[in-house]
């Protein structure tokens, strides 16, 4: 594999004009590399003695390009991505919402971007008073009103929230005889890595016919382990886009063996201004703002996951906490913090873009959304369901949840029609998650997609839907056909990995 | 509302034709009692742009920003110039408003990026691999402790060479005591790794050859933490390191009152599959055409669960894609002459200071960054300096680490020289 790499490396320019219209290539920089071009200009500097008590380097081997270089490379490499700025982007649990640049605006503003952590706190009120703001918006909202804006992204706040519970434990000396936390089969793959982290032994809920938490079951294992139990991570509303019903009796059976209710807040734009977690008898949960709360998600991030918890939680909440104090802001450690998940104070720039997006939308504004995102959903779900298995019956939530059970048996898989919306030119939805669904498909419309665009979604579906009936569906099997690349090989990826350009050189 | 997309007539077609009265019908569900049919109370309703720039910019108003005065904090948070080019870029709709590359037909300019991230990072680090970014120089740190401990099993403990920063200190503290591991008070056989920070808290440059004797003699893996990654433009890659960690925000990024940061993650290829974090590497299309995507994905937790090597999914993207961005800009030649221009203006107001009496200059040597002692409590100094509306160096007893960069001018040091002067005689 290296060698093919090595040769499309380095092939050299082909001068034979090429059909491609808009559709450019770019080689990676280093292959652009001439000697002695710079992308900034710096201002000469006379000999003086170093004090580095070493050598300086010499060859670092970065390459050497002019700023309309590097500006057209990274022009023509944004031109082979797709984005919500382009089009639907149905990923379920992701919630790619419209990313107003209002807040990016916001946060660009020299008193929130140029400041230091290590400031005076004197002279960064203002961005403790908008923490501080922030901390009110999301515990009123949740009515678990302590909150901390420390995490670093959603798995961080499954970390700290899982912190707060086994240090509340700790304090009362039962964390060497609470071990187990119990997990459902369908949630993300980050909160039993995260319960795995905190030293916790994970026992599996499994999800019943209608997609939801099984009672009985779950209540099997709070009479087997029962004070043994830490706690219990659950995702609500579900990855199978149900709202678990049994929430509250749950609640009370966790709580009744001294354990608490971690909610993982991914789903929480399903129900943000209309459930508040506390009366759900939650304890602990965190927030994705770069789900929910419409921070961009960057390509990968960065993200921004506080928590907010029950006000006798507080004192274990990770440092550093704001708080107000008479007419000052302050962050300081709460009495039992379970400690420092993240250097100095949390994503800061995405606290500004957060509370950017919340003050436009107001309390009332936050309500629609939710009730938009989960009526477009329902319609998803209701004009699809001719089509496609539906394996859970019901109202779903923010996302429904199909499978290929209809399409598998001519052939045709969850794989293809995703990659074949690919080529209709929309973004697929979330495949073969969750587990607990063979070869699922889950699709999240949020709130900022138009009737209009939905439809036409619906109606793309229904056409792969027919195809495949109709047998014409085995040129799936190929496609997408019109994007940059044609399906990857990720088996031979893995198989001898290349991450560097030095290795493609080698 | 103008980021909603449906209008009301728009809401009672759809529910016509699902044939549902009420949006509440939905959440048949939810405990009646606790579904809420009006807005909370006690919380403000939607603005208009007016409204919510006129609330921030209020805010924003009430902090001092950097380059408003003399400035000279450092302490893992470095203050450089960035490129108009670098924000023009990142801000485009592809690159910002993308998710992770999971599909890579459609992602190959994202992934292009973060395999030239990998590479960059690579040649700075003098390391064979990296991965495509963590949250910050911190946790970076703290990911690396918990790979070496998977490396050397039945090694709990991990020894700190010297004066590591005390945020990257805490929070490896966290999730060593997580794993039932700690810090060792001094190196010993016990530990699965040595922590040293080049150049560390200090400023001061620590001799890596020697830390690594001390890691042959004891078995246990070395860790470098570089937390100014435009050190190394001027200082020796750490290539007899098995891990490099650090922050890279210095390019690209910015301050953000201290997030988003970038954290970088790079070692020995032979550890890639301990490695935590999402990693891109190089494959071909059905078209034999060179491609990039996700890979080695079966250490990650949406594959491996409660197995995984980290339970991090979201990293830090488009900070990585500022810093790659950066760094093509400066080059080769660029980023040594950035370094170098850094180390002039830290020997710079190294002697300057030298002449300010009261003061005693620390560091042996240095990069950018360095310490002095006072004769008095140096938070009360920094005090004074803002009165002279000067940002001094981070205080730490009677200790003043001063960090200066390619921003800092001439005059911004002999103000703060004057300044010193004023209040230390």
């Amino acid at each position: 594999m290296k060698s093919q790499l090595k040769e499309e490396f380095e092939n050299n320019m082909d001068f034979t004009p090429k059909q491609i219209g808009l559709n450019q290539e770019t080689d990676l920089l280093i292959k652009q590399s001439h000697k002695g071009a710079c992308g900034v200009d710096l201002p000469e500097v006379e000999s003086f003695q170093l004090k580095i008590g070493q050598n300086p380097r010499s060859e670092i081997g970065l390459a050497e390009v002019n700023e309309p270089q590097v500006i057209r490379h990274f022009v023509r490499l944004s031109n082979q991505n797709y984005s919500i700025d382009a089009g639907f982007y149905p990923l379920g649990s992701c919630t790619m919402k419209h990313n107003p640049r209002l807040n990016e605006k916001m946060a660009r503003i020299a008193g929130f971007a140029d400041i230091h952590p290590l400031q005076d706190q004197s002279t960064t009120q203002g961005a403790l008073e908008l923490m501080y703001q922030l901390q009110i918006w999301l515990g009123t909202l949740t009515g678990l009103t302590s909150v901390s804006l420390s995490p670093a992204a959603g798995a961080q706040g499954e970390l700290a929230g899982m912190m707060v519970i086994k240090k509340a434990h700790e304090v009362k000396g039962e964390a060497d005889s609470r071990k187990i936390v119990l997990i459902p089969d369908s949630a993300h793959g980050t909160n039993p890595a995260t319960a795995a982290i905190c030293g916790f032994e994970i026992k599996v809920i499994p999800t019943n016919q209608e997609g939801l938490i099984d009672f009985d079951a779950f209540k099997n294992l709070i009479t087997e382990y029962g004070t043994k139990i830490a706690g219990t991570m659950i995702t609500n509303p579900n990855t199978c886009g149900r709202f678990e019903k049994d929430i509250k009796k749950i609640a009370d059976l966790i709580h009744q063996v001294g354990a608490y209710f971690y909610c993982d807040g991914a789903n929480y734009n399903a129900i943000v201004g209309k459930v508040r977690p506390a009366d759900l008898g939650v304890d602990v949960m965190h927030f994705n703002l770069h789900k929910t709360f419409s921070t961009p998600h960057g390509g990968g991030g960065p993200g921004s996951g506080p928590i907010a918890v029950r006000p006798e939680l507080e004192e274990f909440l990770p440092s550093p906490h704001v708080r107000k104090n008479g007419d000052i802001y302050e962050f300081y450690t709460p009495k039992n913090s379970c400690g420092k998940v993240k250097g100095f104070n949390g994503q800061f720039g995405m606290h500004v873009r957060a509370l950017s997006y919340i003050l436009s939308h107001g309390a009332d504004g936050l309500q629609q959304v939710a009730q938009d995102a989960v009526l477009s959903a329902n319609y998803i779900l209701y004009k699809l369901k001719d089509y496609y298995h539906v394996p859970f019956k019901g109202f779903c939530m923010h996302e429904c949840l199909l499978n290929d059970k209809n399409q598998k048996e001519k052939g045709v898989t969850t794989l293809d029609i995703a990659k074949s919306l690919i080529e209709y030119g929309i973004h697929p939805m979330t495949v073969f998650f969750p587990l607990v669904v063979q070869n699922a498909m889950l699709i999240e419309p949020t709130e900022t997609e138009t009737k209009k665009d939905i439809d036409k979604f619906i109606n793309i579906m229904i056409y792969i839907a027919k195809e495949i009936k109709s047998g014409n569906g085995d040129r799936f099997h190929n496609f997408p056909l019109s994007t940059p690349r044609k399906r990857l090989d990720e088996v031979k990826a893995a198989k001898n990995p290349v991450i560097t350009w030095s290795e493609l050189n080698n | 509302m103008r980021y909603l997309a449906l209008t009301k007539s728009d809401r009672d077609a759809m529910l016509k034709e699902i044939g549902v009265l009420d949006v509440n019908q939905f959440y048949q569900d939810v405990d009646q009692d606790s579904l809420l049919k009006k807005p909370i109370a006690n919380l403000d309703f939607h603005k208009g742009e007016i409204e919510v720039e006129r609330h921030m910019q209020n805010l924003a108003s009430k902090n001092i920003s950097a380059s408003s005065r003399p400035f000279f904090l450092g302490a893992g948070c470095y203050k450089h110039h960035i490129p108009a080019t670098v924000d023009h870029l990142i801000q485009r709709s592809e690159f910002l408003t993308s998710y992770t590359p999971y599909q890579p037909e459609i992602s190959q300019g994202t992934l292009a990026t973060i395999f030239q991230f990998q590479s960059i990072i690579t040649l700075l680090t003098g390391m064979e691999v990296s991965n495509a970014s963590m949250y910050d120089g911190a946790t970076s740190l703290a990911e690396a402790c918990l790979m070496a401990m998977r490396i050397k099993k039945n090694k709990k403990k991990i020894a700190i060479h010297s004066n590591l920063h005390p945020d990257y200190r805490e929070v490896t503290n966290t999730f060593l005591n997580l794993a039932d591991a700690n810090f060792a008070d001094e190196a010993n056989q016990d530990c699965a790794a040595i922590i040293v920070q080049y150049p560390n808290f200090y400023g001061e440059i620590p001799n890596l050859d020697d830390v690594r004797k001390k890691c042959d003699e004891l078995g246990c893996l070395m860790i470098v933490v570089v937390n100014e990654i435009v050190a190394l433009g001027l200082l020796q890659a750490p290539k007899m390191a098995d891990i490099v960690v650090g922050e890279a925000s210095s390019l690209g990024v910015g301050l953000n009152f201290g997030g988003p940061l970038l954290g970088f993650f790079a070692c020995k290829k032979e550890f890639i599959r301990q490695m935590p974090g999402r990693i891109c590497g190089a494959t071909v299309d059905n078209d034999n055409k060179m491609g990039y995507v996700l890979t080695l994905n079966a250490r990650e937790q949406h594959i491996r669960r409660d197995k995984a090597t980290s339970n991090i999914c979201s990293n830090q993207g488009l900070c990585a894609t500022a810093f790659t961005i950066h760094a093509s800009l400066l080059g080769e030649n660029g980023l040594k002459k950035l370094a170098l221009i850094n180390h002039k203006k830290a020997c710079d107001l190294n002697d300057k200071l030298k002449k300010v009496s009261g003061i005693k200059i620390v560091n042996q040597n240095f990069f950018n960054e360095f310490t002095v002692e006072l004769d008095r409590d140096a938070k009360l100094v920094s005090q004074e300096l803002q009165k002279d509306n000067i940002t001094g160096g981070l205080a730490q007893g009677n200790k003043m680490i001063f960090a200066v960069s390619e921003l800092t001018s001439k005059d911004d040091m002999n103000q703060l020289c004057k300044s010193l002067n004023r209040i230390l005689n």
